[in-house]
């Protein structure tokens, strides 16, 4: 008997009579999204801000980093100053100062975005930035992990992420340090 | 080093140095503390727990289907299913893969499962070098230590001996003992180990079965470092990991970081369903006496643990014991129950490593009867098992005393002359260990049925 037939077989001894597989009810989510959204990655270790005008956000850009440093957009509304095109394998992504990414869907009440691969081109993007910045719609704004689940379907992408704030451990002496492999920072730009 | 054969005498040693044993019980209290702020921010947490509860159930309930559902969902995904009924074919599958795809560099995101197989030191002799990219685990693993808690896995030890390891270890200055510094030189050393590595392997959080993918969560985003960067991904994951539909996330997602350190959600939850374009993805589903513990229907609800830890931060057992006084891979409460599955003989001390005072179920997300399970292992192990002489000895003369009133009466009696009478030394003795750090109460003067006969009728 192979182990794939042995372990179905015990199971089919040993486990107990068919229990029901209850139904997800609703659970609404009531107040300022908004506000919540920006409460919550605060708590994660990043920070959101809400902007009308995109030159906002070039403005952030300019104080922040330098053009000298590899910026990489996937976003139509500011330019970096690299093609992803150029990048035919992730570890070409290694010296990437800042990668900015447009997300699906964000949760307000726990500051996660959803990132399918589609969003990403490399899934090692996010993750192999030395800084992150996400925008967001806010009508793409949903209240809890349920709303989102309702919204997506998980599978239609290869891979997918939810993101929630910059990179971070609490492993020595549970002293919270951001930028542990990943993004030392992460901000979301909130977007009418 | 050795480790001493019973909890309670591993739990002795750790209780030497008093300064690190309070500050892992005060450490581990603030975690706790935190769940709770967290939970209480959400209203429906309570239903959240029993859903999550439920759903667990039913899986326990019909897992060969969703084992084979999410197979069949998983295969034309892409991704390679292989079963593994013990920890020693879990290891050779793993060696297999590394060989078949001439792998030399590999590292590993944090895996229970991996550390239950012993899978590090089964490849180190094979000649391979693991290496472990959470933090937590890269120190314990330049410790030559395993995890003492599931979640902060180097939570024994202080920062100035992570100094002096990874001043060893990875150059940095002498002394030097700031977390913000020891991580950024960690953050160095480890990028060069992801931009290596040809083969990355992870545990899984859930297996989805209706789409055949899976989900692993971290918040050093270590996981999605090694496995978007290697050629080759290798999860893996225990049969009981699974759970029916991608909407159940909702639930476990909103549980799990909550129940384990606070925090809202850890931040990245990454979602796998194929591989990326040429390469190569494998999932092995390890048995491993899973079975076996879905066959006891007093214990078999302990196989919808989600490894959150929540039950070892509030443990005042475990606080005040740490990880290692277990000497089982998962420690704590919930450890204290899934081992004696394992190895009945090996943890039989674990279930009394516990004060039943039911902590460690309020908390669990998933809604085990952690305590009760605690109780029905005690009793399996005193019929079966090893249990202490002494211990048997006493039980049966106190049974004896008890069974007979007018005996019990005159033990009562003469307990009381001789006790206010006894010197110190004579009752407080390596005999007594209940009065090893602690004082007996006062010793009455009449027993309550001598009072109560003198004064019902008053």
């Amino acid at each position: 008997m192979s182990s794939k037939e042995s372990i179905l077989a015990a199971i089919q001894k040993n486990k107990p009579d068919l229990l029901p597989l209850p139904e997800h009810p609703e659970f609404p989510v009531e107040g300022d999204l908004v506000e919540r959204y920006k409460s919550s990655i605060k708590s994660n270790g990043g920070q959101a801000l809400e902007v009308s005008d995109p030159a906002e956000i070039r403005d952030y850009l300019e104080l922040h980093f330098q053009d000298s440093q590899m910026i990489l957009s996937l976003s139509e509304v500011v330019k970096g100053n690299y093609d992803i095109a150029l990048a035919e394998d992730p570890h070409d992504l290694e010296h990437v100062e800042l990668a900015i990414l447009e997300g699906k869907w964000g949760v307000a009440e726990n500051a996660a975005i959803w990132l399918p691969e589609e969003s990403l081109k490399h899934r090692a993007l996010p993750f192999i930035a030395q800084h992150l910045i996400v925008l967001l719609k806010k009508d793409r704004l949903l209240g809890n992990m349920h709303e989102v689940y309702q919204s997506i379907n998980v599978s239609d992408s290869g891979y997918g992420v939810f993101i929630a704030g910059p990179s971070k451990t609490a492993d020595i002496e549970q002293s919270l340090v951001i930028g542990a492999h990943g993004p030392r920072s992460m901000t979301v730009f909130l977007l009418d | 080093m050795k480790l001493p054969q019973t909890h309670a005498d591993a739990a002795a040693d750790f209780l030497k140095d008093t300064e690190r044993s309070h500050w892992h019980d005060e450490t581990l209290w603030h975690v706790r503390s935190k769940r709770d702020a967290s939970a209480e921010k959400i209203p429906e947490w309570e239903q959240l727990r029993t859903l999550a509860s439920q759903i667990k159930d039913h899986v326990l309930s019909n897992l060969d289907n969703l084992l084979l559902k999410f197979e069949k969902n998983a295969q034309a995904n892409g991704i390679e299913i292989l079963w593994a009924k013990d920890a020693q074919e879990h290891n050779e599958h793993v060696l297999r893969i590394l060989e078949e795809n001439q792998v030399k560099q590999l590292v590993k995101s944090k895996s229970i499962l991996t550390e239950e197989c012993g899978l590090n030191h089964f490849l180190e002799d094979k000649g391979y070098d693991v290496v472990d990219t959470d933090l937590g685990e890269r120190i314990i693993q330049f410790n030559k230590q395993v995890p003492s808690h599931i979640v902060m896995p180097a939570i024994h030890l202080k920062k100035k001996e992570i100094g002096d390891i990874f001043h060893e270890h990875l150059g940095t200055d002498e002394g030097a003992d700031d977390p913000q510094y020891l991580t950024e030189a960690a953050r160095q050393h480890l990028r060069q180990k992801f931009i290596q590595a040809h083969a990355a392997i992870t545990g899984v959080n859930f297996g989805i079965a209706e789409t055949g993918g899976f989900v692993v969560c971290t918040n050093e985003g270590n996981a999605d470092m090694g496995t978007h960067l290697a050629d080759i991904h290798i999860a893996c994951m225990g049969i009981e990991k699974l759970i029916p539909r991608a909407a159940d996330l909702g639930v476990f997602l909103r549980l799990l970081a909550r129940s384990a350190t606070g925090q809202s959600i850890t931040n990245y939850n990454s979602h796998f369903h194929r591989p990326r374009k040429g390469k190569k993805m494998y999932l092995i589903l390890v048995d491993n006496g899973r079975t076996k513990q879905l066959g006891r229907e007093d214990f078999r609800n302990s196989l919808k643990c989600i490894r959150c830890g929540a039950c070892m931060n509030t443990c005042p057992i475990y606080r005040r014991s740490s990880g290692f006084s277990y000497n089982s891979t998962v420690p704590g409460p919930i450890g204290s129950i899934l081992s004696p599955g394992m190895d009945l003989k090996k943890h039989s001390t674990l279930p009394f490593a516990s004060t039943l005072c039911g902590s460690c179920s309020d908390v669990c997300p998933v809604k085990i009867n952690i305590h009760e399970q605690l109780y029905k292992w005690r009793q399996v192990i005193t019929k079966e098992g090893p249990s202490q002489p002494s211990k048997k000895w006493a039980m049966r003369f106190g049974g004896n005393v008890m069974s007979k009133p007018k005996l019990f009466d005159l033990m009562g009696k003469m307990a009381r002359k001789s006790l206010s009478i006894s010197p110190r030394g004579f009752v407080y003795n390596s005999f007594n260990a209940w009065g090893k750090h602690r004082e007996l109460p006062e010793v009455p003067k009449e027993s309550f049925k001598d009072w109560y006969k003198k004064n019902r009728n008053k």
